[in-house]
């Protein structure tokens, strides 16, 4: 059958370059896999082999990309990408973030950045050209797989985003879609002007943050691929030490990008979500976070080994599993496996096998190149092969089964790796830099353990068939260890700088840390003594180790900072491990004061709801009703719910909320919005507004909104017939008609000369309270009411209108009703020192950065003096 | 045995008693009969809101305080009351993860977090708000045109 006006081309574009794509990695992993042990004469072939397929694949991304962006910013409705992403009102920057709001997308995204840094490594890395890509265009073969969409004896391979509406099946229940309305029929051939518009992006994602949080995270999370190859290459080429100095950058620029990617996506949270804050233990954040931890603890021991030669397993360790999470937190976010735990990760598409399929692959890919010999690298193949199969068949019958599979691998690789790379029998010493620094990686991996194992609860709970759920305090469980760890940390931050590498002499080191640690001092008891972090919800103990974790990482910011100094003479190009250190250490006590000194400011403490009813018992809650024009006291501000506003095209609606100082007059108005019924769903998706100071932001969101739509009002107007000067009395207080007026030939056009016109003016009087006036005004013709306006005063709940007049009096009617009143709930927080955590984010990233450049610019110069 | 072998295992000791301690903080995914049967307990109560009771949420009197009936898939029913203003998409959600304890004749939860229908489970284009709803003229046009 024909369709009218469906645009094919993008779609068979796109899918045939997935083809090609899949096809031209496997070629490149292959050819450069053989390029690695080739004889010389054979070697340049298959190089060039690799480079042209990874050439091909890295095109092909790109053309995928445009195939479907191009769908997108047309609207092309016929595919299921743009119908279920886009909407015709959707603003031109969020067609992007509609690009990665699905699975597909994301995933494109991934590869794009791997086929980026690809041709980087390609480019830069002559030596270790060959083994590097071949680990990376395998892993990229894996991404081209998860997007192909093709059937393999029934079992679908990947999800293809460029699948078109009607084959997608969401078509199948809807019967005005299908001929004759019957559900057995095929599609109907005009269907497509029945789908006129899309199902829009969630309006969640419709957010500045959301345009670029994804790609820089997903560069990040590729970019975790280059430091795994490396290591991989390394122990494959059995050259175990000249890949180290190689990998160092990436490793960094890895940490730079992943953490400036996770960082964004809490910076998101913090502005667009509402659970009041930029971190919540998510699993989804969790499982982003794990890995950058380790790989922060891969770079020290590459560091370590640099400098010593000690470590080097753990560096060949740490970077393994850094990737390997990264792939596992592919899977707990795209498996759907985290339904009931995470509020944002994405829904089950069906592709939990292959997920993890790429996980076991990957983790037995490492004691597959730390195979001595090539046989024990069939066997490990043919191990892998059938774990994989034993996996598909058993997992329902031995539970833990995938589990003891992946610590298999990893265990695997870690035998291997300890008969085939060397170490120092030699003892560090204890006041070497190496000791304290290995100390602290150990440290910070242990901690990333400690949250992964948390977050993969439910994982637990599908292998083990439980039914185990996260306790009562969920998030206190993890502040409760990493608030020791960050003292630890802190510690280790501040201290181990100023020791020097194999054993310093405790004069010269007491020496030089003695003023930074004098500063410290001062300014820590300072900050205990004058910014009062008293947060005593979870005791006393958890509060002298937030005093403890606070003071340690205010050292670390101090000592890191003078060490750029005291240790590197000023010299900045030589300092990045200093400034993101600094900036490491001011972002752990920005997070530290910024959790411990929340405050909520709508205690719901005075104003409306006083009386809790039949729930007497009630304590009072976080969240202040405030009536629309009633200035309401909330701590220190006077703050008025003034006016709505809504966006011209979307169903989002902007709260006007006017704040006003007690202490100091300062005023300033804040925006919190809304999509209010969105797409006809009753209730509020809410994004908060911030009023941003240098030292704390005010934090507001809407909770609830309510506005009179008049349907469900039923209480009517209660006639009084009164003349000038009489009262009418109502429940709080009373009114006096003031003014009276009656005139004949109305000047504007609708009406007619002979039309009259009365306006009646009314002063409302609050028992002990305020005053307002109020104008009524009432047009008739012979007797016949041609137009009438009602006038409510809002915070009297009282809407008033003139019925009739006769001979000089008026028939005022009045209506009590809750329902005149335009409300909205109000939840706002005081953020202290939140600034804080962003600057150390910045300051982490550039210091991270700089070290990167430094040692690519080292490398290169030591390249010239070479040749 | 090496230093590091000390602070290894002292601090991998560690770890596995932090997680022990933590698996024993652990609740549990349970049904509106099983939170009942268990009063006092903190659990996690899947169930989804009964749209035939009445719900109540009035922000004037008390924003703080929302009623309504929960219906597990069992079909138990429980009055619930959670101290905050309606969780965002309760009205849309297909499910709610209640977390809390059965008090009193009533489900008191600290936490409600909602569950929606998956986005790839979407709505009918035919029904979506913003399309063009099918006319019966159309409807006939189609069927002589089969014919």
């Amino acid at each position: 059958m024909d369709y009218i006006g469906e645009h094919l081309l993008p779609g068979q574009i796109g899918h045939f370059f997935v083809v090609v794509s899949m096809v031209a990695s496997l070629t490149a992993a292959f050819a450069y896999f053989k390029a690695v042990n080739a004889p010389l004469e054979d070697k340049k072939g298959w190089l060039k082999l690799g480079r042209l397929s990874f050439i091909t694949e890295a095109a092909s991304v790109l053309i995928i990309f445009a195939a479907l962006f191009h769908i997108l910013y047309h609207h092309l409705f016929e595919y299921r990408y743009a119908y279920q992403h886009t909407s015709l009102s959707l603003e031109f920057k969020y067609i992007m973030s509609a690009f990665w709001e699905g699975q597909e997308g994301s995933t494109l995204l991934w590869a794009f950045w791997q086929s980026v840094l690809g041709l980087i490594v390609m480019k830069r890395e002559k030596q270790w050209e060959a083994p590097v890509m071949s680990v990376v265009s395998f892993a990229q073969f894996f991404l081209a797989t998860m997007i192909a969409g093709i059937y393999i004896f029934d079992v679908k391979i990947g999800s293809n985003p460029f699948i078109l509406l009607r084959d997608s099946g969401l078509l199948d229940e809807a019967p005005a879609m299908h001929l004759n309305f019957d559900l057995l029929q095929p599609i109907r051939p005009d269907y497509l002007t029945l789908v006129t518009d899309g199902n829009d992006l969630n309006p969640l994602l419709q957010n500045y943050w959301m345009v670029i949080h994804p790609p820089i995270l997903f560069l990040g999370f590729a970019s975790t691929l280059i430091p795994y190859a490396f290591a991989m290459a390394g122990i494959w080429t059995r050259d175990f030490k000249t890949w180290v100095p190689r990998a160092i950058p990436w490793t960094l620029f890895s940490i730079a990008f992943l953490g400036l990617g996770i960082m964004m996506g809490a910076k998101w949270a913090y502005e667009s979500l509402n659970f009041g804050g930029y971190w919540a233990w998510d699993p989804v954040e969790n499982a982003s976070l794990v890995p950058w931890m380790i790989m922060v603890s891969g770079l020290h021991a590459m560091l370590i080994y640099k400098h010593t030669g000690y470590s080097l397993r753990s560096s060949f360790i740490f970077l393994a599993l850094s990737f390997i999470f990264i792939v596992y937190s592919t899977f707990l976010t795209k498996s759907g496996v985290l339904g009931d735990s995470s509020v944002h990760a994405f829904a089950d598409i069906g592709m939990n096998g292959q997920l993890f399929l790429f996980l076991i692959v990957f983790v037995w890919l490492a004691p597959f190149f730390a195979a001595k010999t090539d046989k024990q690298r069939w066997i490990i193949a043919g191990v892998t092969l059938l774990l994989s199969l034993g996996t598909y068949f058993l997992a329902d019958k031995i539970p833990g089964f995938p589990l003891y599979v992946i610590l298999g691998g990893v265990a695997t690789y870690i035998v291997l790796l300890n008969k085939q790379v060397p170490a120092i029998q030699k003892e560090e010493s204890v006041s070497s830099r190496e000791f304290w620094m290995f100390v602290g990686s150990l440290v910070f991996f242990l901690a990333a353990m400690i949250i992964i194992f948390q977050t993969s609860l439910p994982v637990f709970n599908k292998l083990f068939d439980s039914n185990k759920a996260p306790g009562e305090n969920d998030e206190f469980h993890y502040n409760k260890i990493q608030i020791l760890i960050a003292f630890v940390i802190g510690l280790l931050t501040a201290v181990t700088q100023y020791l020097k590498y194999r054993t310093t002499s405790t004069r010269i080191f007491i020496k030089k840390i003695l003023w930074p640690t004098i500063i410290s001092a001062v300014i820590a008891s300072l900050v205990l003594a004058f910014v009062k972090v008293n947060y005593m919800t979870h005791g006393l103990g958890f509060l002298i180790n937030i005093w403890l974790a606070l003071v340690a990482t205010i050292y670390a910011t101090i000592a890191n900072a003078s060490y750029i100094w005291l240790g590197m003479k000023g010299k900045l190009g030589n300092s990045g491990g200093s400034v993101a250190h600094f900036g490491f250490g001011l972002m752990l006590v920005g997070m530290i004061l910024s959790s411990g000194k929340k405050e909520v400011l709508s205690w719901n403490t005075s104003g409306i709801a006083v009386n809790f009813g039949k729930e007497s018992k009630e304590k009072t809650g976080e969240n202040l009703t405030m009536v629309k024009g009633v200035p309401l006291q909330m701590n220190d501000y006077m703050v008025t719910y003034v006016g709505d506003s809504a966006h011209p095209k979307k169903q989002q609606t902007y709260f006007k909320i006017h704040f006003k100082s007690k202490k100091n007059n300062e005023e300033f108005t804040l925006l919190p919005n809304a999509f209010v019924n969105y797409k006809g769903n009753e209730g509020l998706m809410a994004n908060p507004s911030s009023k941003h100071y240098l030292n704390h932001d005010i934090f507001t969101y809407v909770s609830s909104y309510y506005k009179p739509d008049g349907k469900e009002d039923t209480v009517s107007f209660k006639p009084n017939t009164v003349g000038v000067g009489d009262t009418i009395f109502y429940s709080k207080g009373y009114m006096l008609l003031e003014k009276l007026a009656a005139k004949d030939g109305l000047p504007t056009q609708e009406f007619d000369k002979s039309d009259t016109g009365y306006i009646a003016s009314v002063k409302v009087q609050e028992l002990n309270g305020s005053s307002y006036s109020s104008d009524m005004l009432l047009i008739k013709n012979k007797g016949k009411v041609l137009y009438r306006t009602q006038d409510t005063v809002m915070s009297q709940s009282l809407v008033l209108q003139l019925n009739d007049v006769h001979n000089n009096e008026a028939i005022i009617g009045v209506k009590e009703s809750n329902d005149v009143l335009e409300y909205l709930t109000l939840k706002a927080y005081k953020f202290p020192y939140i600034n804080l955590v962003w600057a150390g984010v910045v300051f982490l990233v550039i210091g991270s950065l700089i070290a990167m450049f430094n040692r690519v610019l080292k490398i290169e110069k030591k390249g010239i003096r070479v040749a | 045995m090496k230093k590091f072998h000390i602070i290894l295992l002292v601090l991998t000791a560690a770890a596995i008693a932090v997680l022990v301690s933590f698996l024993q903080t652990t609740t549990t995914y349970d049904t509106v009969a099983i939170a009942k049967s268990k009063p006092g307990k903190y659990v996690h109560l899947m169930a989804k809101w009964d749209k035939s009771a009445p719900m109540e949420y009035d922000a004037l009197k008390n924003p703080n305080y929302l009623a309504f009936t929960a219906i597990d898939s069992l079909g138990d029913k429980v009055e619930v009351v959670y101290h905050n203003p309606k969780p965002e998409n309760f009205e849309l959600s297909e499910k709610l993860v209640m977390k809390g304890k059965y008090e009193d004749g009533k489900f008191v939860c600290q936490s409600i977090q909602t569950k929606c229908p998956s986005k790839y489970k979407d709505q009918d284009p035919a029904k979506h708000p913003g399309n063009a709803t099918p006319n019966k003229t159309s409807y006939y046009k189609e069927a002589t045109l089969e014919n």
